[in-house]
């Protein structure tokens, strides 16, 4: 009761603190740690938020650990009326240097000393990249499904069903290529088209890019669950956007 | 040998260990940590009836590994692949003597494969020099992620690392087994980057680079090296567990892999006691690509026995029967397999 009638003094409620956390995403697997259940805890208490997160083993690469704690910091005290913010990283070989790092706000070099060179925004690129080439094969795979005759490099954003758009605009907007409905939907990572010699290649190519970021999210999730029995109860299943995905997990 | 409806198939296990992960031999929480990842693995893809107790999977020693490994007389050679870990465990993780001994006691059955750290410098020279006379070694295994004092990592292409590779060459150790792990340094990108093994695959064409795991959890960046490759070859070490928890996504793995390096370039291997080869590798003979995966071809009799034996038994030279034995397919050395079974319309 204590905890309700603070919330209301200053504003903050845990939905607000869980929205917030929606917006982090796991880099690797493209998906946001509410979704995954890496969200172990949240409580708030009058204006200070404390938050622990959890991930599916100890030797998670600590990299991504970093981004995903401190995105995850950043986006609580964006929340307006919080006023300290604790997050934390539980049971990870690093936890102790990340959680010291993130308290005494020394960032990530200042965290990591020596084994940071300059910054993870390269490794955030590779896989913003890598999230986006997924999306793409998805789309196109979608329509390729549907009609196998589609000619691949002449297919535009404006041909895709809405969903699949949506995904695809928003994977696009965060690398920096056209969202319009006239751009094209198979293109290189630097945004140029291929040839028509190199469209089945270019597609080949993003596939394996889609089986591996969907394998990884779906072994990480049940490692997780392994790991934290009842997880499961805490990750929200993989999105509509990715329906392409045969996998199956037998009883 | 293990025999399905008719077919024998010569069995290597090319990635077993002689692990101590007991209380007694941990030497910080790293090393609990380290057992208890692997345990989780174990629990997590593995058949309710082979899922062992914690206490149980901490050692098992070689008598209960010989029982374990070579259990109903399915697999016929099996190759140590240890890791150090000796920042985690006093006394390291695998178990160097004891698994070397058991290879001496049972030659037709076991290979001892050891390793190596390019940090350990001039010393580390001499002493592989004395453990390749020593122990007759055919193969390394190389874990990039391993710790070292301050340094948690280090990559293939480091200078000192091609002084080691150089000398494998020399000694005529040509068989060298890469687990890609998060190395640390630098943290500033992916610590699973294969690339490193791009470099030396290049510049020693007369080594043979075993990429664990198939690059997992980077099967894509894999592939697209090891296609263009000759010398780089798949473990399906980890990978092939999928089989019994998600083997559509294990269906998936294998078409990748036979699409991009063909059948002769990949390698069964259990990475016992994370897993016991005998469920894997009834699984294997009895799996097919589910019929709606139309765009990879169904894996034939034939691929299964190179999977299985044939190929890992090519790099090491072991004697397989006559009539047992299979022609490496006539297939490109460099690019896509089969591009004529690439159906982009299905998935």
């Amino acid at each position: 009761m204590t905890a309700v009638l603070s919330d209301l003094a200053t504003g903050v409620t845990e939905q607000q603190v869980r929205a917030a956390l929606g917006t982090v995403v796991d880099p690797e697997l493209d998906e946001p740690v509410t979704d995954l259940g890496f969200v172990r805890s949240v409580a708030v208490d009058g204006g200070a938020v404390e938050v622990h997160l959890r991930l599916p083993t100890s030797f998670c690469a600590p990299n991504f650990a970093w981004l995903m704690v401190s995105d995850a910091h950043d986006a609580v005290c964006a929340v307006p009326g919080v006023e300290r913010v604790v997050v934390e990283l539980d049971d990870h070989s690093d936890s102790d240097l990340i959680n010291r790092g993130l308290a005494a706000g020394l960032g990530y070099r200042g965290t990591f000393g020596t084994e940071a060179e300059d910054s993870l925004d390269e490794l955030r690129a590779t896989f913003t990249r890598k999230a986006h080439t997924a999306a793409m094969e998805r789309a196109l795979t979608a329509l390729l499904r549907a009609d196998p005759s589609v000619d691949l490099g002449a297919v535009t954003l404006g041909d895709l069903p809405g969903d699949a758009a949506a995904a695809l605009r928003r994977r696009r907007a965060a690398v920096g290529l056209p969202v319009d409905d006239g751009a094209a939907v198979l293109v290189h990572d630097d945004g140029t088209r291929p040839g028509p010699a190199d469209a089945a290649m270019v597609l080949r190519r993003a596939r394996s890019v889609r089986i591996s970021v969907d394998g990884n999210a779906h072994f990480c999730r049940g490692l997780l669950t392994t790991r934290y029995p009842g997880a499961e109860a805490d990750q929200v299943p993989r999105p509509d956007d990715r329906p392409v995905l045969p996998l199956e997990v037998l009883p | 040998m293990y025999t399905k409806d008719g077919e024998q198939y010569y069995v290597v296990d090319a990635h077993i260990a002689l692990w101590d992960a007991r209380p007694e031999n941990q030497r910080n929480v790293h090393g609990k940590q380290f057992i208890d990842c692997f345990y989780d693995y174990h629990r997590n893809l593995s058949p309710e009836a082979e899922v062992w107790d914690y206490e149980e999977y901490l050692y098992q020693g070689g008598e209960r590994l010989m029982r374990d490994v070579f259990v109903d007389g399915i697999v016929d050679h099996a190759i140590f692949q240890p890791a150090r870990l000796a920042e985690f465990y006093h006394r390291g993780f695998g178990q160097t003597e004891e698994a070397f001994a058991l290879a001496q006691a049972h030659p037709e059955k076991l290979t001892y494969n050891h390793y190596w750290d390019p940090r350990d410098g001039e010393n580390g020279l001499d002493a592989l020099r004395a453990a390749a006379e020593r122990m007759h070694l055919k193969g390394v295994k190389l874990y990039t992620a391993d710790w070292h004092g301050e340094s948690r990592g280090w990559k293939l292409t480091d200078p000192m690392a091609y002084r080691y590779l150089e000398l494998c060459r020399e000694l005529g150790i040509r068989n060298i087994h890469v687990h890609k792990g998060p190395t640390i340094r630098p943290l500033d990108r992916d610590a699973f980057d294969v690339a490193d093994v791009d470099h030396v695959a290049t510049d020693f064409t007369d080594l043979t680079f075993v990429v664990e795991h198939c690059g997992l959890p980077r099967l894509e960046d894999f592939c697209w090296i090891a296609t263009q490759e000759p010398n780089v070859v798949a473990g399906l070490a980890v990978a092939i567990p999928f089989i019994h928890t998600r083997p559509r996504y294990f269906a998936q793995i294998m078409g990748e892999l036979v699409y991009w390096l063909g059948e002769d370039r990949i390698l069964f291997s259990s990475d016992y006691a994370l897993w016991t080869p005998k469920w894997l590798v009834e699984r294997f003979v009895d799996f097919q690509i589910p019929e709606d995966l139309t765009e990879y071809a169904p894996l034939t009799t034939e691929l299964k026995k190179k999977v299985l034996g044939l190929n890992a038994a090519r790099l090491y030279d072991l004697p397989v029967p006559e009539h047992l034995r299979l022609p490496e397919a006539d297939e490109t050395r460099t690019g896509p397999r089969e591009p004529a079974a690439a159906d982009l319309a299905s998935v």
